[in-house]
């Protein structure tokens, strides 16, 4: 049974992490429409820069986090405007090419500047577990898990109250209308992106500071999408839900399937086996807005 | 050559002709006889490159025929692919002949590709895209865990294919077999395309409720367009396996299927052609960057190591500009040229 427990906690960890980046992903999604194929690059970007800031330039971990950000926040913005703005209005086909062309050029940059060895972040956190509920649980851990909640309570606060978080969802719902309100749709784009990266980066910077970081990092982008079907492409709440059950029942499947099974790596495709049953009889997931059409 | 300025035809048979015109005939008669006796000018290097093509070719035809021609967008190809060669290679060692084991790689990938199709009944667009990046992903660790039959991460061996004893063993002997293969599954698609099928293919792409509303079964065209781009995906991977003589379930990871995106991005979706022009452009890319970073690094040898570093970015930037500035892929280009030079002077 402890060994279950476990493997929970850790699930909760790692599912914490998918909901930053299935964040990101819906943020994108419910504003533009794109379905953004280089969110696991993001990530690994926002890894890399902290960790050249922390450990090859030496700035104090804070000083780095925050400088990780607002470079986020640039690349962001770069993103939108050289490679999405020209792609407004193209097929779904062309969008998803050219997100998945922009995260291998991610990637090779990654690989041209770093190398494709791990690389360790210095401890940020103390290093002896915390004991919760009789087992062992690392401080890093912790610190993983509340800093996702605590933004996923910020942007929801920011989407219900806030004049510009108003604004991205009135666009999200309805272009035109927004547009002809007064909102700056490009705006609205670009900002999109930029709080997607920024996001994205955070949960690089915490897998960083639990398990380094190497070239292979951009793959936790292919887990954002059992996540945020499960919860719903367009709905934050489902998001995060969504993230944390994946994280959960990944870990318990491959945990039972070496058990009773005796089959290795099943974790890589157990989140894509539940997608495809949940495609089947939920389409629009838990919390997702539904299309109707009829003939 | 003499053009005809306007539309003269008086039959529908006419009309749907695949070579319309005696120069496209004679052209195209010369293009092929070109094609096979340019191996013998060529060393060995480049004969394998024309295999791949070759191979390429199917694959993008086959993945067009769904995505292009009828909008069900695909991120399982490469695994479909690896389907066929694993299919080949499992029927091979079990004593088949080849003329057998090609067809019946072909008809096991399409009855896989049949059943990752059924939720294409429900889903559309992003949601089919994503059913589909699970099937690759599935797919794979089948590849990689039924240990009985793909022989797990070890692979699996081939035997070169034989025809009535006749042992394809060389490269030569391959471009032969992999240049019929390819010519027939083109000019199948090219036949498909302009029946009741293919037309219902592209019905179902241009508005899904408008093709159901004038009499086309949604779910039985979907799946008939997954089963054939698959069984023509299985006929490529067949003879991939057969090629490579050895097969190992990372040759047909997502890499792959977004290749085969690629190509059929970079060569125009929709159009057969295209996919042929963006087979030969994906599969020449790489050679060619080998190339570059061979000759440049005589000269700074940080480039070449960087170079080599950078095909994949390299892949994914042309992609990006191929997208943003040819959007509608070398089909396109293809087509402009032509209708430039058949007004040439008079170009107005």
């Amino acid at each position: 049974m402890d060994y279950y427990l476990q493997l929970l906690v850790s699930g909760l960890v790692i599912g914490s992490i998918y909901s930053l980046v299935a964040l990101g992903f819906v943020i994108i999604y419910k504003a533009t429409k794109v379905v953004n194929f280089a969110q696991g690059e993001l990530v690994m970007v926002g890894a890399y820069i902290c960790f050249s800031l922390t450990v090859q330039a030496k700035l104090p971990f804070l000083a780095a986090f925050f400088l990780t950000l607002a470079f986020s926040f640039i690349l962001g913005i770069a993103i939108e405007r050289l490679i999405l703005r020209p792609m407004i209005g193209e097929p779904i086909i062309s969008v998803i090419m050219v997100t998945i062309g922009l995260s291998s050029v991610l990637k090779s940059l990654v690989q041209l500047f770093w190398g494709t060895q791990i690389q360790v972040f210095p401890p940020v956190l103390p290093q002896e577990p915390v004991m919760i509920a009789g087992l062992p649980v690392a401080p890093v851990y912790l610190a993983a898990f509340a800093l996702s909640i605590i933004l996923f309570l910020i942007f929801s606060a920011f989407f219900k109250y806030s004049r510009l978080g108003i604004a991205m969802r009135a666009t999200a719902f309805d272009q035109q209308a927004a547009a002809s309100m007064g909102i700056g749709i490009k705006n609205i784009f670009a900002l999109s992106w930029c709080i997607a990266a920024m996001v994205s980066s955070i949960g690089g910077v915490i897998l960083g500071n639990i398990n380094g970081i190497n070239a292979q990092l951009g793959h936790l982008g292919l887990k954002v999408f059992p996540a945020v079907i499960l919860g719903g492409l367009d709905s934050l709440l489902g998001a995060a839900l969504g993230g944390l059950i994946i994280g959960v029942l990944e870990n318990v499947c491959d945990g039972a399937a070496k058990e009773f099974l005796g089959l290795g790596g099943f974790k890589d495709v157990a989140a894509f086996l539940f997608l495809v049953i949940i495609l089947m009889i939920k389409p629009y997931g838990l919390f997702g807005a539904r299309e109707i059409e009829r003939v | 050559m003499h053009g005809q300025c306007g539309l003269f035809f008086r039959t529908y048979a006419g009309e749907a002709q695949l070579f319309p015109g005696r120069f496209l005939k004679i052209s195209m008669l010369l293009f092929f006889a070109a094609l096979c006796l340019a191996p013998w000018a060529m060393n060995k290097y480049l004969v394998s490159i024309l295999c791949l093509i070759n191979i390429s070719v199917i694959g993008a035809v086959s993945l067009n025929l769904l995505t292009g021609s009828c909008g069900q967008i695909s991120l399982g190809h490469g695994a479909f692919f690896g389907v066929g060669a694993y299919s080949a290679a499992y029927l091979a060692n079990l004593g088949l002949p080849f003329l057998l084991v090609l067809p019946g790689a072909g008809a096991i990938t399409a009855l896989t590709g049949m059943v990752f199709g059924l939720p294409s009944l429900r889903l559309k667009g992003i949601y089919l895209a994503i059913a589909t990046l699970a099937a690759q992903l599935i797919l794979e660790y089948v590849f990689l865990h039924w240990d009985a039959v793909t022989g797990g991460s070890g692979g699996m061996a081939l035997d070169p294919p034989s025809i009535f004893g006749f042992a394809f063993d060389s490269d030569l002997k391959m471009f032969y077999l992999t240049l019929a293969v390819a010519v027939l599954c083109v000019l199948a698609v090219r036949n498909v395309m302009r029946t009741r099928l293919g037309r219902a293919f592209v019905a179902i792409r241009d508005y899904h409720l408008s093709a159901e509303i004038v009499g086309v079964d949604l779910f039985a065209y979907k799946l008939r367009a997954f089963g054939l781009s698959s069984f023509l995906a299985g006929v490529g991977g067949a003879l991939w396996g057969s090629y490579t003589m050895y097969i190992t379930p990372e040759q047909f990871g997502i890499g792959l299927s977004v290749s085969y995106l690629a190509m059929i991005i970079i060569g125009g979706l929709g159009s057969v052609i295209g996919g042929v022009f963006g087979a030969v452009f994906i599969t020449i890319l790489p050679e060619l960057l080998n190339f570059i970073a061979q000759h440049a690094g005589a000269a700074f040898t940080d480039l070449s190591g960087a170079l080599l570093a950078m095909k994949e970015g390299v892949f994914g930037l042309v992609l990006v500009l191929f997208l943003i500035f040819e959007p509608e892929g070398l089909a396109n280009r293809w087509r402009l040229v032509k209708s430039y030079w058949k007004l040439y002077p008079f170009a107005h």
